[in-house]
């Protein structure tokens, strides 16, 4: 119960730093103020809570589960990838989404569309296309509260009141602190992400008698030595994952974040700095999960390396279910908890849970953005702003932040985790889908409305088809081949398009979309265009 | 030509991410505890690092900065045109 405590009294300060901490006066722009922080963060908030923005529960708990099951290739799979294709993402298009919203005004990146591309109700698919796909994550965020203060507390505090703590925390200082609240309030966390993943690693290393002997012992054993390669995936399954981090720039809420940088040469730093924040997140994080294969003295990752083992060695005599449930028995999701409750002291075991609470609780910046992208491209746009007031405007989106959480948290209660682990695998891939939209908006001149229009729908439809696709095919098996050529299958990790994982095809269609359709319709005004495109 | 090098030096670290002559490769372990093909991606995101110093040094858009804060007077920057009533008729 100790390390609850420390967790609950981290949730303390957190409110404190969200609600109190950085309050200022409202200026004459109420809703810029809120959503934006008034466009004013400084070089290392900004630098950290962008970080911690685009790190989840994924990032923390997650690469320890994959990497426990997967080995090392966890880290250029999913670290290494993102740390080349996102900072370039920020450098090239952060800076310019940054110069556009410095100049015109926009608070949200549909706003930049519509203007780009003279659009209203196109602006409004863009935007319901977006929120549909970022809604899986906040629910998963308040999964993820409630199923490790479950953990942290050794069961004593139930799933149903620790995700009720957590996301009611998170409402609270996004409902007071708005953007500035929930930068700073990042910005702690990323801090104590890096502090305490350095010291979580030295102190399970120590533990288990340094990471040496755990790395020979790994190497030593048949069963366990293919950990230290990649031999778990294949070339094009790790070429194609090189498309997932297109991603991160479209998120909603990161392509919002750019906006808040009080100067352009705040992106400089955060460029350069993030491969190496990367790097002191992810590495201590693969590296345990991959160390953990020879903590067999850990009971609850013994059982979990048994239930693997069963799996392996009895897989196609036992039933779906039984594989299921053995699966289920097996990952590593909450592996670095089983190691810091077994190897670290009880009050460090707390702070590091603390650590581990506060990458749970990414979803504050995505609740933020969709409570943005309500308030302006739905109720401004659809004239709520000119009837009520700017004021006014900030309410209702206060008000939307208190029922989306509500929803989030009743749906959350209601639903089965794997739903929405599906859901946010593939909205990863609709993302990427959209880059299309940002790079066209900024780099191409000859990009029209409709072109965009197509991206979107087939980001939203080929999201749509392959959970279809996976919820009628269960099992693994090719469905379509030509002269023995795999063109579709359903893999046991998921979906494959000619050995590809899908996200391949989805940003090449849409990519090719906006292309064809762009060239057969009509382009914006030049006057408009004239405006993003400096020279 | 600093941006074609530029350019070239970000396709090749891309490519280079594909290290398939490590795929199955354990030794040597470097540092005693570090498989060679996780050393290789620490090392190749430290690489990262110093591209994007470079990029940022040589390639940094101070044109955006500097046009930013401007007033465009010839075309008028929309600074609150995101209503309906403005943009009546466009997706037709």
């Amino acid at each position: 119960m100790i390390p609850a405590l420390f967790v609950f009294a981290y949730l303390a300060i957190v409110i404190y730093i969200g609600v109190f901490a950085f309050r200022r006066k409202v200026g004459e722009h109420p809703a810029e103020d809120y959503f934006l922080a008034n466009r004013a963060l400084g070089q290392f908030v900004f630098l950290l809570s962008l970080f911690g923005t685009n790190m989840t529960a994924f990032a923390i708990l997650g690469s320890s589960g994959h990497a426990f099951s997967n080995g090392i290739v966890t880290y250029p799979l999913m670290a290494s990838s993102s740390a080349l294709v996102v900072p370039l993402s920020l450098f090239l298009i952060g800076t310019r989404v940054w110069a556009m919203g410095k100049r015109y005004g926009f608070i949200t990146p549909v706003q930049m569309f519509r203007d780009r591309w003279e659009c209203g109700h196109i602006g409004t698919v863009i935007t319901v296309v977006q929120a549909a796909m970022l809604v899986p994550y906040i629910i998963i965020g308040v999964m993820g509260g409630g199923t490790t203060l479950y953990a942290i507390s050794g069961g004593r505090i139930p799933f149903w009141i620790g995700g009720a703590v957590v996301a009611m925390v998170v409402m609270i200082y996004v409902f007071f602190g708005g953007m500035r609240g929930t930068a700073w309030v990042n910005t702690f966390q990323t801090t104590l992400f890096l502090l305490f993943g350095a010291i979580a690693l030295v102190v399970i290393g120590v533990g288990m008698g340094g990471f040496g002997n755990a790395v020979n012992e790994l190497l030593a054993s048949p069963s366990t030595s293919s950990l230290l390669t990649r031999e778990k995936v294949s070339p094009l399954f790790f070429f194609s994952y090189t498309f997932i981090p297109l991603s991160s720039i479209n998120f909603p809420h990161m392509i919002i974040f750019c906006l808040t940088a009080e100067r352009m040469r705040h992106f400089k730093k955060t460029v350069i700095l993030y491969p190496i924040c990367m790097l002191a997140i992810w590495l201590p994080a693969v590296f345990l999960g991959v160390a953990a294969n020879r903590a067999t003295e850990v009971p609850a990752i013994r059982a979990k390396l048994e239930a693997r083992q069963t799996l392996v060695s009895q897989g196609e005599a036992l039933s779906q279910e039984e594989r299921g449930e053995l699966r289920a028995k097996s990952a590593g999701d909450d592996i670095l908890l089983r190691l810091l409750d077994h190897y670290a002291p009880l009050w460090l075991a707390g702070l590091l849970g603390a650590g581990i609470m506060a990458a749970v609780m990414a979803s504050d910046s995505q609740i933020l953005a969709l409570s943005t992208m309500f308030s302006e491209d739905i109720f401004a746009f659809y004239g709520g702003k000119e009837r009520f007031g700017e004021r006014a405007q900030v309410v209702t989106a206060r008000v939307f932040v208190i029922a989306l959480t509500v929803i989030a948290y009743a749906i959350a209660l209601k639903f089965p985790q794997p739903i929405f682990d599906l859901a946010v695998q593939y909205a990863f891939s609709g993302y990427s889908a959209m880059m299309p939209l940002l790079v066209g908006a900024l780099f191409w001149r000859r990009s029209t409305k409709w072109g965009a229009l197509a991206s979107a729908l087939w980001a939203a439809a080929s999201v749509v088809a392959i959970a279809i696709f996976q919820t009628v095919v269960k099992t693994p098996k090719v469905v379509w081949s030509i002269d023995g050529v795999e063109v579709l299958a359903r893999t046991p990790a998921g979906t494959s398009v000619f050995g590809l994982l899908p996200v391949v095809p989805m940003v090449i269609v849409s990519a090719l979309l906006m292309i064809v359709v762009s060239l057969m319709t009509k382009t914006p005004s030049k006057k408009t265009v004239s405006r993003y495109f400096l020279q | 030509m600093k941006r074609s090098l530029l350019v070239i030096a970000i396709i090749a670290l891309y490519l280079l991410h594909q290290d398939f002559w490590f795929w199955r490769a354990t030794a040597p372990v470097v540092l005693g505890f570090l498989p060679v093909g996780l050393f290789y991606h620490v090392c190749y995101t430290l690489v990262i690092s110093a591209l994007m110093w470079a990029l940022v040094k040589y390639a940094w858009p101070s044109r955006l900065d500097e046009r930013a804060g401007e007033d465009d007077l010839d075309s008028p920057a929309p600074h609150h045109p995101f209503t309906l009533s403005q943009t009546e008729g466009r997706d037709e």
